[in-house]
């Protein structure tokens, strides 16, 4: 039970944590509001969106590649609801509108996705060249669509889903902590998940085993799609609007998130708990500085440094194990 | 002084960690002759030659001598100074780069660099493969020429810088016998210059063929120093593994048996014609020739890799059109590729992944989902019935040696349950210790009732272990041969004829 405990958890796992811990205590000490209910409730807030998009990143890197189209896939999926929503409505729409607009939400998403990995499976282009051509498409067609606009008016409802708390835990988290669940059993405990690991280590290896690597890349993007339409959607009920522009910014972060969170960028290795808590770091880090009154860009400049200190202690890390190894 | 020494080793000792690579090793090299080296994966050689060329420092109380020089303090350039050349298996050329520009690449960034002399450099160029007998295109880049060519072009770049004491490190493991014939013939040349070559091969008979001398090295430790005139492949094998391997031929008839797999008149333009052979229940079928004979082709169009255009393919008397690997391996087709490093295995993944890659959907449970417990009984299994030695099942399958690597490979395919088993090339990179243990995994997988094709370019291997040999030359079969009527020189003849 010990054994399969760690090695759910991973080597990364431990470290992170202890890393988190840390990073919470000394905000605790330079700020009494960062404890407060009010904070850790807006950080359970906000976390969720860029968790959604992490996960949408995490399955393309393990394969060794990339899925740059996150963000705007996820906008056109928010577009898709929001285009079914001022059909029925506006803010008059019912559950059932939105429920509909939802559902064609997941297909954009899902369509999107599996179009560049149907390119990327069977023309063999590179996943880079795919998703960011893909990237621009999405952001030019959603321009047209929307005049580079904002559109809102969404249902009341709507609002519970943005920013309601089930069980004093926030919707979106919920959502996203499911999600967090389903992709780890995906990649641990089924035949696809299994198939996205071999890939990303030796795709031809995987092909002459008799994995299924044509259709296994194309699923990758396809539930990539699928989940950035959540994000979408999730992104919709928070703002209470939809526009092209809308977590640009969080496209890097989401890579950043992965390799914080022991993901090999040459793909092959990666779980998703140590990734989760990657994303907690980076969540308390940014709102732990912007309590303490510290300008946006220096956030950002210090989440850059942080990067590079852990790059540089996985890197001695790396080197320490195989050094005591040779020695044994 | 009867003799000059190109190398004198004493006393080499080398320790990493806590474990010692080299025990007090004695090596000598004379001027002009071809010495091997000879020993397992793993037994010291590759340390020795780091030791020599300056990359390892040895131990205290080693003495160094290279050309009468103490080599105490000794750099990679220091080395190249004194004529001391290593051509690594790898050959560390560069693809991009032309002919010409890759011999002369010392000299553009070496103890003094200097610009670049295209005219002279070609001069020079030219007049070290005419010394060596060979004429290339001192223009095309090198990732145009076959491996062969590249082989003589880092030969040829060694020489550039005048080299006098040549490490050769396995320069012929992706040789075919002709390739293989010529640069046997450079390496003469060289040794009648007056240069001195130590060669590093697993082929024996090579060995026997080309060295003067060979020096055995087993775990670190020096065996001896033995004169190749009157020493036996198998005299060699047994030095070098400590242990005896005579080889036998183990063919016996199995006419009787059932055919699991024929092919009938099977063909793929350009890569093989008319193909008709069969394959019996618990018979080892041998099929040899050079490489580009169409034996790695014909396996292809066998497991769906490639679609043939005419002809068929029967598995139990059944007839098989495999559209993709799966097809075959549903079919009850395994195929162990000749490439172990990078189709083979996924090499950074776990031995258990690895071992279990190709029976995924026997070890789900209803709702879909990878039951652990059955995965791990698997790979138990398979890991004790072929004595595989591994740390743990989660240690990545590129620490294990070739021998084991193979095993872990020939697990993952009969982990597929498989009626015919396609063995391409299976002991490439293998040390002859661990060939024998991968041979009697193969005759008792015969013995218990699998058909399987052998592939192989080394004769001797289908002469010990099949039970039948078929010989094929420019994608035609064009004999058969009863390893039980006919001799390794006999067949050696007929297939580099």
């Amino acid at each position: 039970m010990l054994e399969r405990l760690k090695s759910a958890l991973g080597p990364e796992t431990p470290p992170l944590a202890g890393f988190l811990v840390v990073v919470i205590v000394a905000f605790a000490a330079l700020t009494p509001t960062f404890l407060t209910q009010a904070n850790l409730s807006s950080m359970a807030f906000q976390m969720p969106v860029l968790g959604l998009l992490t996960l949408a990143m995490l399955v393309p890197i393990l394969s060794g590649g990339l899925n740059l189209a996150i963000i705007y896939t996820a906008n056109i999926s928010g577009l898709a609801l929001a285009w079914t929503l001022i059909q029925f409505g506006g803010p008059e729409a019912g559950m059932g509108a939105f429920i509909l607009g939802s559902g064609f939400a997941l297909l954009v998403g899902a369509a999107s996705g599996a179009l560049m990995g149907l390119v990327i499976a069977y023309i063999g282009a590179h996943p880079i060249l795919v998703s960011l051509a893909m990237m621009i498409f999405l952001r030019g067609l959603g321009e047209f669509l929307t005049r580079g606009g904002d559109i809102s008016g969404f249902p009341p409802f709507m609002n519970t889903l943005g920013h309601g708390l089930i069980l004093g835990i926030p919707v979106p988290m919920i959502l996203f902590l499911l999600a967090a669940l389903a992709w780890h059993t995906m990649l641990k405990r089924t035949p696809h998940g299994f198939s996205v690991y071999m890939i990303g280590s030796n795709i031809r290896a995987a092909e002459y085993s008799g994995l299924h690597t044509k259709r296994t890349l194309t699923l990758i993007y396809t539930i990539s799609g699928l989940i950035c339409a959540v994000a979408g959607i999730v992104m919709a009920a928070r703002f209470n609007s939809v526009r092209v522009g809308h977590g640009e910014a969080l496209l890097l972060v989401t890579v950043l998130a992965c390799f914080l969170g022991g993901v090999d960028p040459f793909g092959g290795f990666g779980r998703v708990l140590p990734v989760v808590l990657a994303l907690m770091i980076l969540q308390a880090l940014s709102s732990g500085l912007n309590l303490i009154g510290a300008n946006q860009h220096l956030s950002t400049a210090v989440w850059g440094l942080f990067l590079i200190a852990v790059m540089a202690l996985r890197f001695l890390g790396t080197r320490w194990r195989t050094r005591r190894k040779r020695s044994t | 002084m009867t003799e000059k020494l190109a190398l004198k080793l004493t006393a080499v000792s080398k320790t990493f960690g806590g474990v010692r690579a080299l025990k007090g090793v004695d090596f000598a090299v004379r001027a002009g002759e071809v010495h091997c080296l000879a020993g397992e994966n793993g037994c010291g050689k590759s340390t020795l030659i780091k030791i020599v060329t300056g990359v390892y420092t040895p131990d205290p109380g080693a003495r160094v001598e290279i050309f009468g020089q103490s080599g105490d303090g000794m750099t990679p350039a220091a080395g190249r100074a004194l004529g001391v050349a290593v051509i690594w298996q790898d050959l560390a050329l560069f693809p991009h780069m032309s002919v010409a520009e890759n011999m002369a690449f010392d000299d553009m960034v070496g103890a003094r660099p200097r610009l670049v002399q295209r005219r002279k450099d070609k001069i020079r160029a030219r007049a070290v493969l005419n010394r060596l007998g060979v004429t290339l295109d001192l223009d095309a880049p090198l990732n145009t020429l076959p491996i062969a060519k590249r082989q003589i072009v880092a030969i040829a770049r060694a020489l550039m810088g005048e080299a006098r004491l040549v490490f050769m490190d396995e320069p012929t493991a992706s040789l075919t016998q002709s390739e293989t014939d010529a640069l046997l013939d450079v390496v003469r040349t060289l040794s009648a210059e007056g240069v001195a070559v130590v060669f590093v091969s697993h082929r024996l008979a090579e060995v026997l063929d080309i060295a003067e001398r060979v020096t055995v090295v087993r775990d670190g430790t020096l065996v001896g120093v033995y004169p190749t005139d009157g020493m036996t492949q198998a005299r060699l094998g047994e030095l070098m593994t400590g242990t005896s391997h005579q080889q036998q031929v183990t063919a016996q008839d199995k006419s009787a048996a059932p055919p699991v797999l024929e092919t009938r008149n099977l063909t793929r333009h350009g890569e093989f014609t008319d193909i008709s052979l069969t394959v019996r229940k618990g018979e080892v079928v041998g099929l040899t020739g050079l490489i580009g004979a169409g034996r790695t082709e014909l396996a292809h169009a066998m497991i769906g890799m490639t679609q043939p255009d005419g002809g068929e393919i029967l598995l139990d008397s059944a007839s098989l059109r495999p559209r993709s690997i799966r097809d075959a391996i549903r079919a009850g087709i395994a195929y162990v590729s000749e490439d172990r490093l990078s189709l083979g295995l996924i090499q950074p993944q776990s031995i258990a992944d690895n071992t279990v890659m190709s029976v995924l959907d026997r070890l789900l449970n209803a709702a879909g989902l990878i039951k652990a417990p059955s995965k791990q009984h698997l790979v138990d299994h398979w890991i004790k019935e072929f004595a595989v030695k591994i740390g743990t099942p989660d240690d990545p399958v590129s620490t294990l040696s070739g021998g084991n690597q193979q095993r872990v490979v020939l697990a993952k395919w009969l982990a597929t349950e498989p009626r015919l088993l396609i063995l391409d090339s299976p002991t490439v990179g293998v040390d002859v210790g661990a060939r024998a243990g991968i041979f009697r995994i193969v005759r008792d997988l015969a013995d218990q009732g699998l058909a399987i094709l052998l592939i192989s370019d080394e004769v001797t291997e289908v002469m010990h272990n099949a039970d039948r040999i078929l010989h094929i030359a420019d994608g035609r079969i064009i004999g058969e041969h009863d390893p039980r009527h006919t001799d390794v020189p006999a067949l050696e003849a007929r297939i580099y004829a």
